[in-house]
């Protein structure tokens, strides 16, 4: 398997949503001044630096918005381990974020494409959430 | 906020760059840049006295006391490639404003040189660069080639949203490559099809080798004056007529659509200040990082509407022999130069084309140029249009 390069250690800010994937659960960040998801994690509500930002779970679906085959790796990645899908992936929540799709050839990938939640083992015990054909 | 009035208060009056066929120079740093200065004030009929502005992406107050001089405007902005639209439209607002009178910008780069020199070479491949913490936690895990990954994402999303083919990316660079073999400082000047951009090895899906700017050697610089000192300079001045930045994000996964970039702001309002329409212009050079970028900078300047863009481009009518408005006429970043921020020599290139310098490439009408430049991944836009004497 891919040695991903691994995220850095949790912020304080972060540390709600990595401490969850230690049970494999996507949990997403929502101000309660916008009653609306955020992606990425902010160390303030940019709506609202004074309004609790509140961790909530998320359904763990969504649809492909973009998607690059890698041809050459990026970052962590190796020649040997082969092509990959990087994709930029809706959730049904509202938010975009980067992640990879697995569990599919790379020319199956498709925009549009409904996607779920997978989880990929980091040496830590963190999970990286990573999305699967639904 | 009222309406800013730019137009006409500056003039660029002095360009210099410098490129290699082989891709590389034998100077580098320090040596490079104050060689681009001292020839865009020659060009300019200037000297280093007459400097009181200076623009610079590292530090703008390290290259004035190295130049030896006491600025009163000093400009550090690094928003990536565009930084120069952006020194542009700064310095003409000081100018403006009365801040200051002659602002140089000037900019070097060898990644090739640097390559075999000591502690040289590195790039984005491999280990990220540092100060990158967001991108760190939430992009580069998931292995993004950048910078061409973030392009390919929105190349991959205009595809599907609008039909967009790898023939019509394609011929954006076939054309930019017709224009680079009328420039002898290009790196590649043979011409290439269509067919050799899609045989080229696929990098990062939808983008091949040949839809990807190069990494070579480059330096420029250019000297901005108020309209009253330009006047009787060495050559025809060449007059900002509008001028606009656009940013919409930092990191791709950031961007609100991925077909639209900040250019749909800057191009409307750079065109509104300068009072002109996209049919009036007749040179446009837009930022090539990537045939993508250039082709969304078409939709969003209003050359054509959104999602058009592969269609506007596929019968060849930007590149030479076209008729109406011509692209990246110097060869530009896919076959010109791309030292890693390819502003400068936006500018370069339109202020030669509007005094009629460039030679076998010389357009035939030469009154109104478009600089749009690119930073970051698609992030940062900026717009400068330039004019004659004859549009003021």
């Amino acid at each position: 398997m891919t040695r991903l390069l691994e995220p850095p250690a949790p912020s304080e800010v972060s540390a709600p949503f990595w401490d969850a994937t230690r049970e494999q659960r996507l949990v997403l960040p929502w101000s309660t001044a916008t009653g609306l998801p955020m992606w990425y994690p902010r160390e303030v509500d940019p709506a609202d630096p004074d309004a609790a930002i509140e961790w909530r779970e998320a359904a763990g679906a969504g649809t492909v918005y973009a998607f690059s085959v890698h041809h050459r790796p990026g970052p962590g990645r190796d020649e040997a381990d082969g092509l990959y899908v990087v994709a930029l992936i809706e959730l049904a929540e509202g938010v975009r974020m980067m992640s990879n799709v697995v569990g599919c050839e790379p020319d199956d990938v498709t925009v549009g494409m409904p996607v779920r939640v997978a989880w990929h083992p980091l040496p830590d015990g963190r999970h990286l959430p990573q999305f699967t054909p639904a | 906020m009222t309406e800013r009035t730019l137009r006409g208060a500056a003039a660029l009056v002095g360009v210099a760059d410098d490129a290699s066929p082989t891709g590389e120079l034998d100077r580098g740093g320090r040596a490079l840049e104050m060689a681009m200065i001292r020839q865009a004030l020659d060009d300019a009929g200037l000297t280093l006295d007459d400097v009181d502005g200076v623009c610079h992406a590292g530090s703008p107050a390290a290259l004035a006391e190295f130049l030896g001089i006491q600025p009163r405007y000093l400009d550090g902005t690094m928003v990536g490639g565009s930084s120069f639209e952006l020194y542009v439209e700064h310095a003409a607002a000081a100018i403006a404003a009365g801040l200051c009178d002659v602002v140089v910008g000037v900019y070097a780069a060898t990644p090739r040189r640097d390559r075999h020199r000591p502690g040289g070479g590195g790039g984005f491949r491999g280990r990220p660069p540092g100060g990158m913490t967001p991108q760190l936690e939430w992009e580069l895990p998931y292995g993004l080639r950048m910078p061409m990954g973030a392009y390919a994402l929105a190349a991959s999303r205009h595809m599907a949203m609008y039909g967009t083919t790898a023939e019509q990316l394609a011929r954006i660079a076939v054309d930019t490559r017709a224009w680079a073999a009328f420039n002898p400082k290009a790196r590649y000047r043979d011409p290439i099809t269509i067919d050799d951009v899609l045989a080229s090895p696929m990098v990062v899906s939808p983008l091949h080798l040949l839809d990807c700017c190069l990494v070579t050697d480059g330096a420029g610089a250019f000297v901005l004056a108020s309209a009253a000192r330009a006047r009787d300079l060495a050559k025809p001045p060449v007059y900002v007529l509008g001028a606009a930045t656009g940013g919409t994000h930092q990191m791709i996964s950031q961007m609100p659509d991925l077909t639209v970039t900040g250019g749909a702001v800057s191009g409307p309002a750079a065109f509104r200040m300068a009072g002109i329409k996209p049919d009036d212009v007749d040179l446009l050079m837009g930022y090539d990082s990537f045939t993508i970028t250039a082709l969304l900078h078409l939709e969003d300047l209003g050359f054509c509407a959104k999602g058009e863009g592969g269609a506007f481009v596929e019968d060849g009518k930007l590149g030479p022999g076209g008729s109406g408005l011509a692209m990246n006429t110097n060869g530009g970043g896919l076959s010109f130069t791309h030292p890693g921020m390819y502003g400068m020599f936006l500018l370069v290139e339109a202020v030669r084309q509007l005094r009629g310098e460039t030679g076998e490439r010389q357009l035939a009408k030469h009154d109104l140029a478009v600089a749009h430049g690119s930073g970051g991944v698609l992030s940062t836009m900026g717009t400068i249009v330039l004019g004659t004497e004859a549009t003021l």
